[in-house]
């Protein structure tokens, strides 16, 4: 119990500093320190980033940070594209893959460090 | 906003879902930069980022509760003590320069990059199923 909102405040500061879900923090804490299965880690953390999430747009809806247009134009048609992807997934992941998408995340953050 | 910067916005969440669903990653991680491109500040998107990964969220969760891996009371406990640390989170975002900001979060990408090599290279060594 104590581990698990120690994992929770952690991803809350996380998430809500970067705006991403927390999931990079939750999935390896509750791997290491609650010895959950990775896929049990994945599923679980998805329902505690809903909540981060929520929390997180309120914290900043407040003070007038949050573009809703912009939330949906890209929210609505990632959501429904992982919806129909779900298929994609066995088929198309490999290690080839996984280092392309890798690079491209290194081509992104690099962007960001020096643009 | 322009209609250009509209079917850019639709192409890049698509793509955003897509990717996160096959790697594994959050949403977050893509709609940031890509809120970044579309031109919002740093903090705007991350702010903007946190709505736009519910639906994605909701969506994962249906999903995943019928695999039957959702534990749904520790999703509860961390999800909930989450929202002590938010208001830090959203504290720190607000009060360094947003050029640190963005530079912090290109790290983050990098750091990303080196687990996803990772969890390639050596399958289930360092995230092996312990339960």
């Amino acid at each position: 119990m104590a581990r698990l909102i120690a994992v929770g405040l952690t991803a809350g500061v996380f998430g809500a500093l970067f705006g991403v879900g927390g999931g990079i923090v939750i999935v390896p804490l509750l791997v290491l320190l609650v010895h959950f299965s990775t896929r049990e880690a994945a599923a679980t953390s998805l329902g505690a980033i809903g909540i981060t999430a929520l929390a997180g747009v309120t914290a900043y809806a407040i003070r007038g940070e949050v573009r809703v247009g912009y939330a949906l134009l890209v929210g609505v048609p990632a959501a429904a594209a992982a919806f129909a992807g779900a298929g994609l997934q066995r088929r198309l992941s490999g290690p080839v893959l996984t280092l392309a998408f890798a690079a491209l995340l290194v081509c992104i953050g690099v962007w960001l460090i020096v643009g | 906003m322009s209609l250009q910067t509209i079917l850019l916005a639709v192409a890049l969440g698509a793509a955003a879902g897509i990717l996160s669903g096959l790697f594994g990653v959050g949403g977050g991680i893509l709609f940031v930069p890509t809120l970044v491109a579309l031109g919002l500040g740093q903090v705007e998107a991350a702010a903007t980022s946190l709505l736009a990964i519910v639906p994605t969220a909701a969506v994962g969760v249906w999903r995943q509760t019928r695999f039957g891996n959702l534990r749904v009371r520790p999703a509860l406990i961390v999800g909930v003590s989450s929202i002590a640390g938010v208001e830090a989170g959203v504290q720190i975002a607000i009060r360094i320069d947003e050029s640190v900001l963005r530079r912090l979060f290109g790290v983050l990408l990098l750091v990303v990059a080196a687990q996803l090599v990772w969890r390639s290279t050596r399958p289930l060594r360092g995230y092996a199923d312990v339960s």
